[in-house]
């Protein structure tokens, strides 16, 4: 098992396979789903490959089973889906598995043919029958008429076209009879009008049961003749056999096909003896590779083991993490914004926390928390069945993808909606409020009708309330100016944490690639810049909290709320180097000497930026110029050509890389090899990244104020909705009002679900995905990686049974 | 006989299990004249009180009649939950048979 802080180390493979024993090692490392494999013939075109044949044996063999499923489908006999996975069959087996799905094939096909044909015949007669069985009506009704003139206005007799003639008729009237769709009767009225120029008399009569159209047999009703029902008796038969396998031989035939593809892009030996294989495998699995190798020769009885052999190469290597079911869904939401570089640290890991959290913070509620939780939990708990249950509803998947990670999201908000105690909007008092608002008099009461909540005065008993908010602010006039100050503090420092965090993340990157020019040029001035300017303000608001508290009396009047210094603008002043205002009670200086420290943190944040911005180019050029230096005097002769440095330079690098074959022109520590004009895109390139993190940095912090107004946006809606559809249901006076409270409960139920926890909790995941990838993996993470697919049938089968059901 | 469908009784499951057991909880929780829900009383709250104790012995009432109005509620959706019960079972037991 790997570790997930960084992807697994991966090497190239050379695997050399005996002819005979390709195909079942083939099968086994397909099994095994832990090796990539190299098209090697990438100039051959898909009609040129060596088992083109087979490949195209099994595309017709899969042709003939879908031909099959879909005849299964359409007389609903249910398909026995064992969940069991068979093994590649042998080759051999392939020619069986043709012959009796050729048979099955041309059997099903006959039986159709037969039951179609007697199936129109069927509804040749039934149409006779309905037309002779309408006439004898007009028929009769024209006998029983008084009058032959009236008779031969009123009914002369006609179905429509077609079917059958008839010389019967009273006045001397010819008439014919038949059957037409109900859609061409208006056509066919007008064309027969202008035919017999008008001396004609139509006359219509629906046919009451339906006729099937023979051309597809949708439903099957119970036939009277005989015939019929014993050729779809044999037909259901066929079928009913051939649904007990055709999971089991889906999955083998897609397996062949799937091997076969693979062994399309190995390389042929001069001998024909064997074929080679190029791999990416990860390094910790190349034992259980070994291992399935020999289990492959095993089977197919030949003497010779496979070879694998590590290659050293200069490509990148692809990005693999071993996930499991818990990890992987967090480990997509950093693989949809880019793969990590190779070896590059992996975000997933703190991801798991940091996200649910953060969304949290913006969704806090402990009811809408476990409606989610629960919903997420019951997916959990139904794991297997309901996994086993494959549906296309895309939306049903992505929820149940990502189970794990809304069953945290859940649960944080429980935590996050317990601190801010918000239950549906309303407030629990689990540990006694600390507050005792007991002197108001009628007359106040009258007259100011709200409350406000005063810390200063004696209502408040001094001690914090045990754990979060105290329940009494649900009825303070003033708990949104309460809440507003504490959220935005509390969101930018959950900011400032985790965008540090992020910076610091880029140091192990830089020391893992041991990229010492990147910790001093970039790291150091970064985290300087960050924590001088941001992390000081994150230390103003934490000094605010502890220096300063309620009070009314003059002589703490410097420590009174009168006097705390406003954080946003101290730190504005501090950027500009000016004095803040102040009344002439209060000290202008939150502790001493804070006027020349801020100054200096500046000044150093400052002075960083040109550090960030030129040091790595300065040093790199400095070190190309060293370098240059020592090949000068190496090569004398060379500069006595009159050679320009740059192609120089190209040329040793190329000489150095075919000398030594593991050292790749790419993978050389940078600088080396590059030309004269890359020195001003070194610049440019170093000035953008500088700009967008000090910019970056200034409005990423801002970007955080998100969680404060996301949650105050929640908070606010829940409550609303509480006030304007649950209330109603509790203001009526009497028994009444319980069935008035049933039916308005289930609006506000249908109204939290669908408003604030699906369409609120879809907001708040997305901005906390934005969070996650501009604000923290824009410090430290590239993300210039491409994905390692293994060549395995468990993916291979999965897409393959998603695609044709769509 | 299944009158609804399997995915309209599921849901009237989940909601009356939510129903009973939150409206009965703030049944209770009004039948104790929890402070929370002093809002959620009926009268009006903009009037002037003259005279306390009217005041309260109202506002006594109110709390009384919500944790009725409440339970009756919650009663309401027993009810419902039996009935979607059912009509789940039924839809289950029709679906097995065809």
């Amino acid at each position: 098992m790997g570790s997930l802080f960084r992807s697994e180390e991966m090497t190239l493979c050379q695997l050399f396979l005996q002819s005979e024993a390709a195909y079942a090692c083939v099968s086994e490392l397909g099994e095994l789903g832990l090796v990539q494999f190299r098209d090697l013939n990438p100039d051959v075109n898909a009609f040129q490959r060596k088992f083109v044949n087979e490949v195209r044996r099994c595309d017709e063999m899969e042709r003939k089973l879908r031909y099959l499923e879909k005849e299964i489908k359409k007389d609903g006999i249910p398909m026995l889906d064992t969940g069991e996975n068979p093994e590649a069959p042998q080759p051999r087996e392939m020619i069986d598995l043709e012959a009796t799905f050729e048979k099955l094939e041309n059997e099903l096909r006959e039986v159709n043919q037969n039951a179609e044909a007697l199936k129109r015949n069927y509804l040749e007669l039934t149409e006779l029958k309905q037309i002779l069985r309408k006439t004898q009506v007009f028929f009769d009704e024209h006998e029983g008429g008084l009058n032959p003139t009236e008779s031969m206005t009123r009914a002369l007799i006609s179905e429509e076209c077609l079917a059958r003639h008839g010389t019967l008729g009273s006045v001397q009237l010819g008439f014919v009879a038949g059957v037409i769709l109900r859609e061409r009767i208006p056509p066919f009225e007008r064309m027969l009008w202008r035919a017999c120029r008008g001396n004609v008399f139509l006359r219509q009569a629906e046919i009451e049961t339906p006729l099937e159209d023979p051309s597809s047999v949708s439903c099957i009703n119970t036939f009277i003749l005989l015939v019929l029902g014993q050729t779809q008796d044999h037909r259901h038969r066929v079928l009913v056999a051939a649904a007990k396998n055709i999971k089991n031989w889906f999955v083998k035939v897609r397996k062949i096909k799937a091997i076969y593809h693979t062994l399309n892009l190995f390389n042929l030996d001069v001998t024909q003896k064997c074929l080679i294989a190029e791999c990416w495998v990860p390094v910790l699995d190349l034992e259980n590779i070994q291992l399935a190798l020999r289990r492959g020769t095993e089977r197919s009885g030949s003497s010779v083991p496979p070879i694998l052999n590590r290659m050293e190469t200069c490509e990148n290597p692809p990005t693999y993490n071993h996930t499991n079911k818990f990890t992987s869904a967090f480990q997509a939401l950093i693989d949809s914004y880019g793969i990590a570089s190779y070896r590059e640290m992996n975000p997933a890991p703190y991801t798991i926390i940091t996200f649910p959290f953060l969304f949290a913070v913006m969704f806090g509620d402990l009811g809408h928390g476990m409606v989610m939780a629960l919903f997420a939990a019951w997916m959990i708990f139904k794991e297997k069945p309901l996994a086993a249950k494959k549906t296309d509803n895309e939306i049903w998947n992505i929820f149940f993808g990502g189970r794990y990670v809304i069953f945290l999201m859940g649960v944080f908000s429980m935590y996050t909606g317990f601190i801010y105690n918000d239950i549906f909007s309303k407030s629990i008092n689990v540990f006694g409020s600390k507050w005792t608002v007991n002197n108001i008099s009628l007359e106040k009461m009258n007259k100011e009708k709200v409350l406000m909540l005063s810390p200063s005065t004696n209502d408040y008993e001094g001690v914090p309330y045990v754990f979060g908010m105290d329940p009494v602010w649900q009825f303070a006039q003033n708990k949104i100016i309460f809440h507003n100050s504490y959220k935005m503090k509390i969101s930018i420092i959950f900011g400032i944490i985790h965008m540090l965090f992020g910076v610091s993340l880029s140091l192990l990157n830089h020391l893992y690639f041991n990229h010492r020019l990147d910790i001093i040029c970039e790291f150091i001035p970064r985290i300087i810049f960050m924590s001088f300017i941001f992390l000081y303000m994150v230390l103003l608001m934490f000094i605010k909290w502890i220096m300063y508290f309620p009070t009314d009396e003059l002589a703490y009047i410097k420590y009174s709320p009168h006097c705390a210094p406003s954080i946003l603008i101290t730190f504005i002043n501090m950027i500009l180097f000016k004095t803040t205002v102040v009344d002439k009670e209060c000290d202008a200086h939150i502790y001493a000497g804070q006027m020349a420290l801020q100054k200096l943190l500046v000044v150093i944040a400052v002075l960083c930026i040109p550090w960030m911005l030129f040091a790595k180019p300065f040093f790199i050029l400095r070190g190309q110029k060293e370098k240059a230096l020592a090949s000068h005097q190496q090569m004398p002769s060379a500069v006595e050509n009159g050679d320009t440095e740059g192609p120089l330079q190209n040329n040793s690098v190329h000489v150095n890389g075919g000398a030594v074959n593991n050292r790749c022109p790419g993978g050389v520590e940078e600088g080396v090899g590059e030309h004269e004009e890359d020195v001003s895109e070194m610049f440019i390139h170093q000035g953008i990244h500088t700009i967008e993190y000090v910019l970056g940095s200034v409005s990423h912090t801002a970007s955080y104020l998100r969680l404060w107004a996301l949650s105050l946006a929640h908070a606010q809606l829940a409550d609303v909705l509480w006030k304007m559809v649950l209330r109603r249901g509790f203001v009526i006076q009497d028994w009444k009002g319980g069935i008035v409270l049933y039916v308005i409960f289930m609006f506000w139920a249908c109204l939290t679900v669908s408003i604030l926890v699906l369409m609120e909790g879809l907001s708040a995941f997305l901005h906390t995905l934005r969070l996650h990838w501009v604000e923290f993996q824009s410090k430290f993470y590239k993300g210039a990686g491409y994905a390692f697919q293994p060549f395995s049938f468990e993916t291979i089968l999965d897409s393959a049974s998603q695609t044709p059901e769509e | 006989m299944p009158v609804c469908g399997p995915k309209l009784s599921l849901c009237g499951i989940l909601l009356s299990i939510w129903g009973i057991v939150q409206l009965g909880i703030m049944g209770v929780l009004y039948h104790f004249h929890a402070v929370a829900f002093a809002e959620d009383l009926p009268g009006d709250h903009e009037a002037e009180v003259t005279n306390l104790e009217e005041f309260y012995s109202e506002v006594e009432k109110g709390y009384t009649q919500n944790a009725q109005n409440c339970w009756i509620a919650a009663c309401l959706y027993l009810v419902t939950l039996a009935f979607s019960a059912h009509q789940f079972w039924a839809n289950n037991r029709s679906s097995l048979r065809v």
